[in-house]
């Protein structure tokens, strides 16, 4: 299903929208050159003080890796990437003696947080939240850290974790996305510089949202994140992901890869909100946004719900995915993604159903706008032993103006005869007669397209945490400034 | 308060409102009867500022300002409220919601500080009686789901808030049961007041058995071919528009 919408006078214009988040931190970097080889592996591997079995499993991914081709099938065009002229290393100065406090943090960094709107002090007092920011490739700021220990979660960066669990980050690493998953899974693998690790112990109930603050910041620099989330027996958790980046003339990779399981009667529920820098009126200078997320109900009972916001990047290849191993286990996809301009979104979902009367959930919200284009790529599978599974998809999408486009592309499998599955889709575009009216109430042109998108997108919006949603509001109002004229 | 002289407007190419003149005193509910297809909703939307609806001559004036130079937006924060004869859902955005955004964006455009959440919904609560629209129906999302009366009733509610200086009643009448006809007129009749001047577009008498016109007009072939008192109105209902039609060829 592919539908443009027809010329529209008062919404073809002027597409012009500043980036907020568009500045550069000066912040003294400590980076390898740039270049991939298995040196710059064993490099990072060495940098970060790994122990003997992680550095093998990198060499064996990046070797997986020199025989894979890098995926086209997605609806999405940009040119090729040289992973020869990017640098997979880069860390702040401050990270050798690590700050204990807000206090001891970098002053630019606080800064740069400040400028987003994101103040962590303030975030902290508010909202209680435990915020591990991730800036550049390496944590820098953790908070929290002692309550949650108390009921003995471990929220920490990817490289803490390697140090103080190793037993947990071997057991789990790689599990539901193995290495040789696809070509940027296995990049990753091989060259990862850090990320999240949390781990729920059985029974326990996270007393707190859990947060990451994504950053890229230095020039050429290849993101390459790696976050493992392990709820184990009866644990709940949830956990929120936001990132935003400044403006670049060059286009830089992100890669990152998300792991989730979920044991029996367990639940993790993944919220993200993805601000990248999406690149100026032509497409020029954005994030490429390729990212691996998956998550596995392993145990009976057990959920897992992604819910994403997604208004960055230039391009973004991307489907949060349940694998619903357990019996009676539910996989749930909340989504909305905008593309203004010239950004090309390709996103969707994989639930694959193995367990009996498992149940899924898809509800995808895609905004178009300027010449953005939209594909929501989804895919339904019902295993042989999938006994009564059911599955519900529903796929809206919103078109504002006359350049842009969304498409439909639905993947159904199923094996067993007892499954039940539902789809529903619409397109719509913003009315000219809903913008007149909103007009003649008081509101402006744009104040009227933002609200109406964030009506369109209220039954995603509705499933993230409070203090997120809020944030997400006005980010599709920020994003499509200037897409009516 | 409203002036319209000589009113000329083209929609899609094609002459609609053909030399128009209404003048409309503060404090005054002028009625405007005529035909299907006569030209009374685009009337309506040249007032509001529509896209697409092209003035090729002649002027209006409200308040002593030329309205055909404002944004819709502008107009609305001058005082300019039409109650649609076809109002329009906005799905997932809420009653309240959308008339709060209104509301302050109309407050914020005159220079006045936005109303905090108590203060409005306290605002809210006591119109809502006005039209007796119920709790339920203004958290619902905009005219989402809502049967013809209920929108209706909702196009009043919203004027009952922003209070506007002057308002165009599309037809509002039809689809109310008896209820809420009398309802709705009385929530009209409460909002009259000697700074607030009414267009009120009907094809039925009855409505003005309740709201009372001081002049009713006859809007045809995009011109105001007759005016008179409420009695016009009554004549209209037993004759039809013949007579005035043959009036307006001759
Ligand atoms: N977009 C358009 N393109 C062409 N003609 C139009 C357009 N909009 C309105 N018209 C025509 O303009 C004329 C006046 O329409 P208008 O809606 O103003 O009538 P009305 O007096 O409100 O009628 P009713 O009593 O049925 O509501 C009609 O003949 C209608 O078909
Ligand atoms: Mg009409």
């Amino acid at each position: 299903m592919t539908e443009t919408a027809p010329q529209d006078a008062a919404i073809t214009e002027a597409l012009s929208r500043k980036y907020d988040a568009g500045f550069i931190t000066e912040i003294e970097q400590d980076q390898a050159p740039p270049g991939l080889d298995e040196n710059t592996v064993r490099f990072i591997s060495a940098k970060k003080k790994e122990p003997e079995w992680l550095l093998e499993w990198r060499l064996e991914a990046f070797r997986r890796w020199q025989k894979m081709k890098e995926p086209r099938w997605a609806k999405v065009d940009y040119p090729a990437i040289d992973y020869q002229a990017i640098s997979y290393w880069a860390a702040p100065k401050s990270d050798a003696d690590r700050p204990k406090s807000l206090d001891e943090v970098d002053p630019k960094l606080l800064e740069t947080y400040e400028k987003l709107g994101i103040p962590l002090h303030e975030r902290e007092a508010l909202a209680g939240v435990a915020v591990d920011a991730v800036f550049d490739s390496v944590s820098v700021h953790t908070s929290f850290r002692e309550r949650l220990a108390e009921v003995g979660v471990i929220f920490c960066s990817f490289s803490e974790a390697v140090q103080e669990h190793p037993e947990l980050v071997r057991k789990y690493l790689g599990k539901v996305v193995p290495t040789t998953d696809n070509f940027f899974v296995a990049l990753n693998s091989a060259v990862f510089s850090d990320g999240s690790f949390v781990y729920i112990p059985p029974g326990v109930r996270c007393p707190m949202e859990l947060s990451t603050y994504f950053r890229i910041n230095a020039a050429n620099t290849g993101q390459f994140e790696r976050t493992l989330v392990i709820a184990d027996r009866g644990a709940y958790v949830s956990y929120l992901e936001g990132c935003t980046a400044p403006q670049r003339d060059e286009n830089q990779l992100h890669a990152a890869v998300v792991e989730l399981i979920a044991h029996e009667d367990a639940e993790i529920k993944y919220s993200t909100v993805q601000n990248w820098y999406p690149g100026d009126e032509t497409g020029k200078g954005g994030i490429y946004n390729f990212v691996t997320k998956r998550g596995l109900c392993d145990g009976d009972r057990s959920k897992i719900s992604w819910t994403q916001v997604e208004t960055g990047s230039a391009v973004t290849w991307k489907y949060p995915s349940c694998i619903l191993k357990g019996d009676d286990s539910v996989g749930e996809f909340y989504s909305v993604a905008l593309s203004n301009h010239a950004q090309q979104a390709d996103t969707g979902t994989k639930m694959i159903h193995l367990g009996k009367r498992t149940r899924s959930t898809i509800i995808s919200k895609g905004i178009s706008a300027g010449r953005g284009q939209q594909t929501y790529r989804g895919g339904v599978r019902i295993g042989r032993g999938a006994e009564g599974a059911r599955n519900y998809t529903q796929c809206d999408s919103l078109l504002i103006g006359s350049e842009c486009g969304a498409h439909t592309v639905p993947y159904v499998e199923v094996r067993n005869p007892t499954a039940q599955l539902e789809h529903e889709a619409t397109t719509s575009k913003i009315g000219e007669d809903q913008l007149f009216y909103c007009r003649q109430r008081g509101l402006s042109e744009e104040d009227a397209v933002s609200l109406i998108v964030n009506g369109f997108a209220k039954q995603v919006l509705d499933e993230l945490p409070m203090e997120f949603a809020v944030e997400a509001q006005k980010l599709l109002g920020v994003s499509l400034e200037g897409a009516v004229g | 308060m409203l002036k319209i002289e000589n009113l000329h407007a083209k929609v899609d190419g094609k002459d609609i409102l053909r030399g128009l003149t209404l003048e409309v005193p503060a404090g005054e509910v002028h009625a405007i009867m005529g035909p299907n297809g006569s030209g009374k909703s685009t009337l309506s939307y040249v007032l509001a500022g529509r896209d697409g609806y092209e003035v090729t001559e002649g002027s209006v004036t409200f308040q002593g300002e030329d309205l055909l130079a404002m944004d819709p937006e502008e107009r609305a924060a001058s005082g300019v409220f039409l109650a649609f004869q076809y109002p329009v859902a906005i799905p997932g955005v809420s009653n309240l919601q959308f008339l709060r955004t209104a509301l302050n964006s109309i407050r914020k455009q005159k220079g006045e500080d936005e109303l905090n959440a108590a203060q409005f919904m306290k605002l809210a609560r006591e119109k809502a009686k006005l039209v007796e629209l119920s709790p339920e129906l203004m958290k619902r999302a905009v005219n989402h789901g809502f049967s013809g009366g209920e929108k209706k009733r909702n196009e009043i509610f919203q004027m009952a808030m922003l209070e506007p200086s002057l308002a165009i009643l599309d037809e509002t009448d039809s689809g109310l049961d008896i209820d809420a006809l009398r309802i709705v007129s009385q929530g009209v009749n409460a909002l009259r007041g000697t700074d607030r001047s009414m267009l009120v577009i009907t094809h039925y008498q009855r409505l003005l058995d309740h709201i009372v016109p001081d002049v009713v007009h006859v809007l045809v072939n995009g011109r105001i071919v007759r005016s008179g008192d409420k009695g016009l109105a009554l004549e209209l209902e037993k004759e039809g528009y013949e007579k005035v039609r043959a009036e307006a060829r001759a």
